[in-house]
């Protein structure tokens, strides 16, 4: 057993964990926490097979950046655990038994499965850029999924604004345009009025004191 | 000239986008009463797209962006169907999502990009781009559902269907991996033939074949997986509803004949028996279920249960009677679930929503033309000639009794024949009871032209299928390559 073979079910032990307590964490940000780890777990194996640039990716974008949004949103939440657990044990047996038949069926269908020798990694020589050879593949052979995903973050962003804009009828904001049109005769009120004296202005303050 | 040959196939596909996005500005800049400028603008759009549809159509399958998209006559056929059902879908609902303050740019901007999904699937011939066409579909139908924010009982209807959807998705992808894993290879003609050599591990393959059947019944909302289909057809509005239950079903047609036909056909023994169970589940527990509905869109989802089911009945008789009819089964279902939830939104009126059994009462002493069209639609949905129903259910069954399985062919006939009970329910509300309220019913006359159109479509396609019928058949025979 070479140092790779162990690193791999180092890095597999640790997603299945994590994976786990995922959905078994009591607290809601614990779980989030463990998704991260299962994320970083997985970039592990990913370096193994020398995908150096998906590794970095997925620990960029997905722990980087959307699991701290996901973490946000979690600590925002107020969410009533009790109530969620309210009805586990009712419904535990029920569920069990589903899980268990559903086990029971893959290791039937797999338990006769011998695994195949399989294919190793192929191994590249240390100019090969994998980053490279991703964004060929993107840019040619797979260019259209690659349109219809770019596609799928429009209908994303289309929907999250038609879902969460609302027009606020007492929200304030400038038009640029009628503040340049203005005129003096719109804004300045020129009013008609006795002098005032300065001794009758120091008997009000007098008075005030 | 080797990029313009990849795009001609796709041209539709193309300008579809393009015109999404200009309408996506267009309706911001343009200012315009009741969105009719948009309105028009996306008619317009359908319309452009069946012009290059038609104009691009070669004779054969083409393929193109590296074998990821397929041009056949299947696919031209079912994406003309498509754009006529989604501006079916628009012309029924401008008045009833007006009314409701729903009628707008998004929401059309949403339905077409729901339609490219559709014609993404339907053009679909790698995995991965089924997979894409399928999520572009589901996501923008999430939206559409959830459109109406403001009430409590369509966002919970949208997040039933999206939690549900991305479990199915799941299952889906859990399948595909399983698959590409044995085979080696996304593309569908690939791991038919890797398939076929026999060198694929078969016990991985049926392994992932569970789950891939098991998310194309959660998509197509056949039993036992059909949970999400009465509370999302209830809760979302009317519109939204008819959009779901109509032009995806075309594409989720092409999306299983794509994946089990032309991808797993060496599988046929282990797919045709998963089918068999599903479909006398769904045909089961749909009749059974919507006849004790007193919700009209809640009766309609259980009965589309029942129709999906007796759709793939089509899939396990196999050959090209069997797609064909399957194919001709989904049109034909396709016009009357239009002209049904079109005939609710017809009757409905600002603040009034005409989708309970009650609200049928006495039609025939209200509108007796209305009354009328929505009888031909009923009887089409029971399968009572000489309307089209009929005749989709009858070729169905022909297929089924050809390929040998009688027993299946008798247990549809009975489970339709206790289906037929609620759908000439409303026929008797219709025409026997008293109605409940006199309100004069006003109907737009582009709405009204359409439902007439509808209601003799379904009749005059009943007298005379054998057009529509052929086209089926030969657009499945040439597209697989069938003897």
């Amino acid at each position: 057993m070479n140092f790779e073979t162990i690193m791999f079910y180092a890095f597999s032990a640790m997603i299945v964990f994590a994976g786990l307590r995922v959905i078994t964490a009591r607290n809601p940000v614990h779980a989030v926490l463990f998704l991260v780890l299962t994320f970083i777990s997985c970039a592990g194996i990913w370096i193994l097979l020398e995908a150096e640039f998906l590794a970095i990716t997925l620990v960029l974008v997905y722990v980087g950046a959307v699991m701290v949004l996901f973490l946000f949103v979690v600590m925002m939440l107020d969410i009533n655990l009790a109530q969620l657990r309210k009805d586990f044990w009712r419904w535990l047996p029920f569920g069990a038994a589903l899980a268990v038949l559903m086990a029971y069926e893959m290791i039937w269908v797999l338990g006769s499965y011998e695994t195949p020798g399989g294919n190793a990694a192929i191994k590249h020589a240390a100019d090969y850029s994998n980053t490279k050879e991703l964004g060929r593949l993107i840019y040619t052979d797979y260019v259209y999924p690659f349109e219809i995903a770019a596609v799928i973050l429009l209908v994303a962003m289309v929907a999250a604004i038609a879902l969460t804009l609302r027009r606020r009828k007492d929200a304030k904001s400038q038009v640029i345009s009628e503040q340049v049109a203005t005129k003096k005769a719109d804004r300045l009120r020129i009013v008609k009025m006795q002098s005032e004296h300065k001794d009758s202005a120091a008997n009000q303050l007098g008075e005030q004191k | 000239m080797d990029l313009m040959t990849n795009l001609m196939p796709a041209a539709a596909e193309i300008f579809l986008l393009v015109m999404v996005c200009v309408i996506l500005i267009a309706d911001l800049m343009i200012r315009q009463s009741g969105r009719l400028v948009t309105y028009m603008l996306v008619q317009l759009t359908l319309l452009g797209c069946s012009v290059i549809t038609v104009g691009t159509h070669e004779n054969g399958v083409v393929h193109a962006f590296n074998n990821m998209f397929v041009d056949d006559l299947m696919s031209d056929v079912l994406k003309l169907l498509t754009y006529l059902a989604v501006s079916m879908m628009l012309v029924y609902s401008r008045q009833y999502l007006t009314v409701r303050g729903l009628f707008s740019g998004e929401y059309m901007v949403l339905a077409l990009f729901a339609m490219l999904g559709m014609m993404v699937m339907i053009s679909a011939n790698h995995f991965l781009t089924l997979y894409l066409g399928l999520e572009l579909l589901s996501l923008s139908l999430y939206a559409m559902v959830a459109l109406q924010r403001d009430s409590a009982v369509a966002t919970e209807a949208a997040m039933k269907y999206f939690i549900l959807g991305a479990l199915a998705s799941g299952l889906l992808l859990y399948g595909m991996s399983m698959l590409y894993g044995a085979t080696g290879s996304l593309e569908l003609g690939a791991v038919a033939s890797a398939i076929q050599s026999g060198e694929a591990d078969k016990n991985l393959l049926v392994f992932g074949l569970v789950f891939v059947v098991s998310g194309l019944a959660f998509k197509l909302g056949v039993v036992p997986f059909h949970m999400w289909v009465p509370d999302v057809y209830h809760g979302a509005p009317t519109a939204m509803t008819m959009l779901i239950g109509s032009a995806p079903k075309l594409a989720a047609f092409a999306f299983v004949v794509r994946i089990l036909v032309e991808g797993l056909q060496p599988l046929v023994q282990h797919w045709s028996g998963m089918l068999v169970i599903l479909a006398i589940a769904s045909m089961g527990l749909g009749n059974i279920t919507a006849i004790a509905q007193t919700n009209l869109k809640r009766m309609l989802a259980y009965s589309t249960i029942a129709h999906m089911g007796f759709m793939l009945l089509g899939l396990i008789s196999g050959g090209v009677e069997g797609y064909g009819t399957s194919m001709f089964y989904a049109v034909v279902y396709v016009l009357m679930s239009l002209g049904a939830f079109g005939m609710i939104m017809l009757l409905s009126r600002e603040g009034f929503e005409a989708d309970t059994l009650d609200d049928f009462k006495g039609l025939n002493q209200r509108s007796p033309w209305l009354a009328f069209l929505m009888l031909l639609l009923m009887f089409s949905m029971a399968g009572v000639p000489p309307t089209v129903g009929f005749y989709a259910k009858f070729s169905v069954l022909n297929a089924v009794v050809g390929a040998g399985h009688i027993w299946l062919a008798v247990v549809a006939v009975l489970f339709s024949l206790i289906g037929a009970f609620y759908y000439l329910r409303i026929v008797k509300l219709m025409y026997f009871d008293a109605p409940e309220s006199h309100t004069p019913i006003k109907v737009d006359s582009d709405a009204a032209l359409l439902m007439s159109v509808n209601g003799f479509a379904v009749l005059l396609l009943g007298l005379l299928p054998n057009q529509l019928m052929s086209v089926c058949a030969v657009a499945v025979q040439q597209s697989l390559l069938l003897p």
